[in-house]
């Protein structure tokens, strides 16, 4: 227990500086907000009362502290273009998009695990080179062009689906799902190749440890070894793999959400940054950083409950 | 008995024969890229037009050629500023250690947080399109993670005997980090690099298939894919010509870089 706070805590600094750092990346970048609200023919006197309006005259550090604070109550900015509350804006974005990442990194969980397992067998010769051969292969295939492969086949060829024709969660939860497995396929195809690559080397790694023949000599078989012993052991890096799979799945979603036409986080984002509506990237971009340490967190505390070993140094890596 | 690194082979074979299709297209496409009605409109892959024509008659062979060669050199760009400055950076701070090192590697670590495509699409999308700003955004985006292998290189290798011992003999630190340490860091730092180049192309053809990037008249895969999803149904081979090339060069790319790493284990 006294691990998990300690983690969380590390998580909440991390937190604070991964939000300094996009702030002070927009400071720099946005230039005067006021400037782009009024477009090029706001007089110096006009900018001046917006900023003093908006409070942009005041010291930087006071006016990181209060978009932080308003950051975890809710209150994102108003979105450049659509003049609304970013928060409002977004709300019904996260959903399809945590929805897409979710389906997808259960796929890859559900498909690179087992057959990683299975692969770990063949360890050398033609069959491991045929195994490598395939998974080298998968992940070379670049998510958006898969997305574009599985619209060709499954819906212009075999009319599965109407792409393009995204139900929407509330309308039609299911409908919905259905949609969106093409575009989570699409971005588990590499991610569970290279899960599968890194699960396979670890198995064959720890396979060659010296308590294995002495598991084997106490009358194990290999099931039981692999079970009792060399799963546990493989299994913490590939934790941590997967949690940075979350930060490859959501920057794949990006373009993915563009192949499939789907209203998520990141088909805002790129009309965001076409609209240079910087409020709203702003906000994405911290949401999304805040979502990939998140899981980050959450992956050393399940690791520390896997590996014994982590319980008493700590912060061992 | 050594056995035959087939990865190395076959990667170099694969990336061997890209490469010269690229030189090739540099200097001689079979019809003028951009010519308008170099064929008849969606005419299917055939003698003349080997990857068929899109929807105005121009030739998808010449187009993939001319996109290839632009999205293999930005990569390679990209991935020579990455791997320089981060080197650089890593080696030094791996190196010294000390409280530059700790800030340096913290605040790397905070930058990971951020998805680097993430990074690099604000990036262009703020300074705008083209060639040589989305090769700095992504140079930019990459030098983080060079630095944090060869820094971890490097700290493992500051304090062993053979650096310990030219250290006694009195070699300057420039000297035991070039001419020392580096060759010894080659079988990490090589996989990387290939690495890097294969997120590099896979970060381009991403910017320019989302329109925030390379922008025609120059030719880039992704957006040729973007413009050939519109066109699926009617001519579905440009884009899985157009796809396909991304493929192959990521897997020839991927085989070489995955001998390399055989190669290096094979050494240790």
């Amino acid at each position: 227990m006294k691990y998990a706070a300690k983690k969380i805590l590390m998580l909440l600094i991390t937190m604070v500086i991964v939000s300094f750092l996009a702030f002070a990346a927009f400071e720099l970048i946005s230039g005067s907000a006021a400037d782009t609200m009024l477009g090029t023919d706001g007089t110096p006197e006009q900018i001046a009362a917006l900023e003093e309006k908006l409070g942009l005259n005041r010291p930087f550090f006071v006016r990181y502290f209060e978009w932080l604070g308003g950051f975890f109550t809710g209150d994102l900015g108003v979105s450049f273009r659509y003049r609304q509350p970013v928060a409002e804006l977004l709300a019904p974005k996260i959903l399809v998009t945590l929805c897409l990442s979710t389906l997808s990194f259960l796929l890859i969980l559900c498909f690179s695990i087992p057959v990683g397992l299975l692969s770990a067998r063949d360890s050398s010769g033609v069959k491991d080179g045929i195994w490598n051969g395939i998974i080298q292969l998968m992940m070379a295939v670049p998510p958006f062009f898969t997305g574009v492969l599985l619209t060709w086949v499954f819906s212009i060829v075999l009319h599965f689906y109407n792409h393009g024709q995204f139900p929407g969660l509330q309308n039609d939860f299911w409908g919905s799902v259905s949609y969106l497995i093409y575009p989570a396929v699409a971005i588990a195809v590499p991610r569970i190749a290279m899960t599968m690559r890194m699960f396979r080397s670890r198995i064959q790694n720890e396979m060659r440890s010296g308590y294995v023949p002495t598991a084997f000599s106490r009358g194990n078989d290999r099931k039981q070894v692999l079970r009792r012993h060399v799963l546990k052991n493989s299994l913490v890096p590939v934790v941590t793999f997967l949690a940075q799979t979350m930060a490859e799945i959501l920057a794949a979603s990006v373009v993915v959400e563009q192949v499939f036409a789907i209203p998520g986080l990141g088909r805002m984002l790129v009309s965001s940054i076409g609209d240079r509506d910087f409020p709203v990237v702003q906000a994405l971009v911290v949401i999304i950083a805040f979502w990939v340490v998140l899981s980050g967190t959450l992956a050393d505390i399940i690791n520390q409950r896997i590996d014994p070993r982590l319980r008493l140094g700590g912060g061992a890596k | 008995m050594k056995k035959r690194n087939w990865y190395l082979t076959l990667g170099f074979i694969l990336t061997g024969i890209i490469a010269s299709f690229i030189v090739m297209g540099f200097i001689w496409t079979p019809y003028d890229p951009n010519a308008i009605m170099a064929g008849p409109k969606f005419s299917p892959p055939s003698f003349e037009h080997i990857m068929g024509t899109d929807n105005f008659g121009r030739d998808i062979f010449s187009r993939v050629l001319q996109g290839a060669g632009s999205t293999a050199l930005i990569a390679l760009c990209t991935v020579l500023i990455g791997a320089l400055i981060g080197i650089a950076v890593g080696a030094l701070t791996g190196y010294f250690g000390g409280i530059v090192d700790e800030a340096l590697m913290r605040f790397n670590d905070a930058l990971t947080a951020f998805p680097s495509i993430l990074v690099a699409l604000v990036i262009v999308g703020v300074m705008g399109g083209g060639k040589y700003n989305v090769i700095l955004a992504l140079g930019i985006v990459f030098i983080p993670s060079f630095a944090r292998v060869t820094r971890t290189a490097f700290a493992s290798l500051r304090d062993v005997n053979y650096v310990k011992s030219v250290r006694l003999m009195g070699a300057k630190p420039a000297r035991i980090i070039c001419l020392h340490i580096l060759p010894n860091t080659i079988s990490v730092l090589l996989p990387a690099i290939t690495i890097g180049f294969n997120n590099a192309v896979l970060a381009e053809a991403s910017m320019s298939y989302l329109g925030i990037g390379i922008k025609p008249p120059d030719a880039s895969l992704g957006y040729m894919l973007s413009e050939a999803q519109g066109m699926l149904s009617i001519a579905p081979w440009y884009a899985i010509w157009t796809g396909g090339v991304i493929v192959i060069m990521i897997f020839a790319v991927g085989l070489i870089g995955e001998g390399l790493q055989h190669c290096g284990r094979e050494s240790m």
